[in-house]
């Protein structure tokens, strides 16, 4: 296969009560738990849509991330044929560990469906591609560190094979309280390079 | 009833994060799913856990839902009449 | 000239047998591996499911290594993978991937509140440290799909040339978590599930580990991986899409890539979960393709719904009733219970199967598709 050049079109990181787009601070507020933060990042960006308070912390996080590369490119008059390659490490297991709490205790023993939905990483996929309608490629992978390597190679693939037109990639990682998300839009065209040197230098700003 | 009402409201907007909707801007009989509320079927499966951890209801047939779940009217008028909690 | 992959080894562990020959049989004699478990353990009231015997698991382990220290989920994918591993002579180096898919891993040692085994990455480090892997473990956890889209996954890097062969382990255990889970979801059937029925009332849930090598070497070929596609219905988190739209887009997708026709496919190995929506969905999204009409199974009769093992264990089935030219009875199938005609196996026969068809749909509205031909 001959790879032709892709290109990172825009990128988003999450952390720290911090928005940023493209390396810019678009966003942030004082320290504050992640729910708090999530709800302020919502209501910055003058969403309505309810089905965003349902969601567990690492689809909130996803989501965000999200909504900031694509709010500009969503025109639901044409289908947008945006892959979706993510990864984490903690896979869901922040809701995981919510979820088996509700079933630890035999007394008490109500296990909650609205929980349960969220102990898959992938679910999170699920709620950008309804948000943005993309019916598109997706696939969600764990590694025990951030994977610019294999982000940069499987995208390139889906590219090259015609699989989609562009890539959304991100790694979003949430566990107790700790996150991080790295989101990027990986295009056929650009002026950043999509390479892992660039994605290791991009990731860590 | 009215005070199983606005516990039911409470509730629904607690259980279901609700977030931008207040015990005021839920009507007795406003359709809970569909156009009303819009709730989805995870809520619906929801609500179901909520019968049965706070009023000990145990739907045999989830299918039954439907017809409980249309309104608060209609939730308050089934859990005041086979609540065991 | 886009490189050929193929499946060159196949092995699964499951409760009807610890290799594939041991699972045809059964499948043959339509012997399934559900069955009534009172464990209270597990679940509060007696249930159906396709539980691995512990005992069996242990004395088959046993014969692989002496170490004990692995958890029941682990024995059953290192067992999975290490015939395969050693019959293939395929090195272990840095041209060798290895991918694990799986969709709760080690989450019952979440039940002891332990939670660095729960990490999916840790998982896959204990099984690639088993069998000397050097390349970093890919771990897939895609909801139901998983097992497929390791397949798939798999084709891709490979038709790239980041690597040569992948070994693949696909592997998911019946825990209080998923129990109590898909019994939230008013899900579960209180008999042996009905995948297609009239009277189907929801899933049976199951155990296994399935293992496969992909590789571009077509010596030992058992079937060729010819296109693929994994398409999201963008429309429900819980629920299939009405219109099957991901799932007609997934097979869409594969057979375009694999250059065929929907009336050249000769068996379809089906997800078939037997809950009301699923099935009817996959009718509707089979009969937007013309696929109505060609012979199609669920194995979840003989398995239970394997959540992230099932995909590639039931690949596994279907390669051998390609190359056996056998279609096995859709188990647990009764009268029609879907709006739109599919033609699902009512008894084993024989049947030249040249290109077989693999489906799975999952949480997250999540589908893949897979396009197999028998090389000759």
């Amino acid at each position: 296969m001959t790879a032709k050049k892709t290109y990172i079109q825009s990128f988003c990181t999450i952390q720290n009560n911090q928005i940023l787009m493209n390396g810019e601070v678009v966003f942030s507020t004082e320290p504050t738990a992640f729910s708090d933060f999530s709800k302020k990042t919502y209501q910055h960006l003058e969403m309505n849509y309810p089905k965003f308070f349902k969601m567990d912390n690492l689809s909130k996080l996803a989501f965000l991330g999200a909504e900031f590369l694509l709010k500009s490119e969503s025109n639901f008059s044409k289908e947008n044929n945006t892959a979706l390659v993510f990864a984490n490490k903690s896979s869901s297991l922040d809701t995981d560990v919510k979820y088996q709490n509700s079933i630890s205790d035999a007394e008490n023993y109500y296990p909650s469906p609205a929980v349960f939905v969220y102990t898959l990483p992938n679910i999170c996929l699920g709620e950008i591609s309804i948000k943005h309608q993309l019916k598109s490629e997706n696939s969600f992978f764990i590694f025990a560190d951030y994977n610019p390597e294999f982000m940069e190679k499987y995208s390139n693939i889906l590219l090259e094979t015609l699989k989609a037109d562009k890539v959304l990639c991100g790694w979003v990682e949430y566990y107790n309280e700790n996150y991080k998300a790295f989101l990027y839009l990986v295009d056929k065209e650009g002026e950043i390079e999509h390479n892992q040197e660039i994605l290791k230098k991009l990731y860590k700003q | 009833m009215e005070a199983l009402k606005q516990e039911l409201k409470s509730k629904i907007i607690e259980v279901l994060n609700l977030e931008d909707i207040a015990i005021a801007d839920i009507n007795d009989d406003d359709a809970l799913f569909g156009d009303g509320l819009g709730l989805d079927s995870i809520d619906a499966l929801e609500l179901i856990v909520m019968l049965d951890k706070d009023y000990g209801i145990k739907l045999v047939d989830p299918k039954e839902g439907k017809t409980i779940f249309k309104s608060i009217e209609t939730m308050a008028g089934y859990i005041a009449e086979n609540r065991v909690k | 000239m886009i490189k050929e992959v193929y499946i060159t080894e196949t092995n699964c562990i499951t409760p009807i047998g610890f290799d594939v020959a041991s699972n045809i049989k059964n499948i043959g004699e339509e012997v399934s591996g559900i069955q009534l478990h009172d464990k209270p353990m597990l679940f509060s009231v007696p249930f159906y499911a396709s539980i691995i015997n512990d005992v069996d698991l242990d004395l088959a382990f046993a014969k692989v290594t002496s170490a004990t220290n692995y958890s029941r989920l682990e024995k059953m994918m290192i067992l999975a993978l290490e015939p395969i591993i050693k019959k293939s002579k395929v090195i272990l180096n840095e041209r060798t991937a290895f991918i694990l898919s799986t969709t709760k891993g080690n989450v019952t040692a979440l039940e002891n509140h332990n939670i660095e085994p729960a990490y999916l990455d840790q998982l896959a480090k204990i099984i690639a440290n088993f069998f000397e892997f050097k390349t970093e473990p890919i771990v897939i956890s895609n909801a139901c799909v998983s097992g497929i889209l390791a397949v798939s996954v798999a084709k891709r890097l490979i038709q790239a040339e980041m690597y040569d062969n992948i070994f693949i382990v696909a592997g998911d255990e019946v825990s209080k978590f998923v129990l109590s889970g898909f019994n939230s979801f008013q899900a579960m059937s209180d008999l042996p599930c009905k995948p297609y029925s009239i009277n189907r009332t929801g899933v049976t849930l199951g155990e296994a580990a399935a293992a496969v090598l992909v590789s571009s070497n077509k010596e030992n070929a058992k079937i060729k991986v010819r296109g693929d596609g994994s398409i999201n219905d963008a429309n429900h988190i819980s629920g299939p899409s009405r219109t099957g739209e991901g799932l007609y887009r997934s097979i869409q997708s594969a057979l375009a890539e694999a250059r065929i026709k929907s009336n050249q496919i000769d068996y379809i190995s089906a997800h078939g979960t037997a809950t009301p929506f699923n099935d009817e969905m996959e009718a509707i999204a089979l009969n937007r393709l013309g696929l109505e009409n060609v012979p199609m199974n669920s194995l979840k009769g003989f398995y239970g719904h394997t959540l992230g093992a099932s995909g590639l264990l039931e690949t596994v089935i279907g390669i051998q009733s390609a190359l056996e030219n056998k279609l096995f009875v859709s188990l647990g199938f009764d009268t029609i219970g879907v709006s739109q005609p599919i033609n699902v196996i009512e008894k084993n026969e024989n049947r030249n199967i040249h290109y077989f068809l693999k489906t799975a749909s999952g949480f997250g509205g999540c589908n893949t598709a897979v396009v197999f031909e028998k090389v000759n």
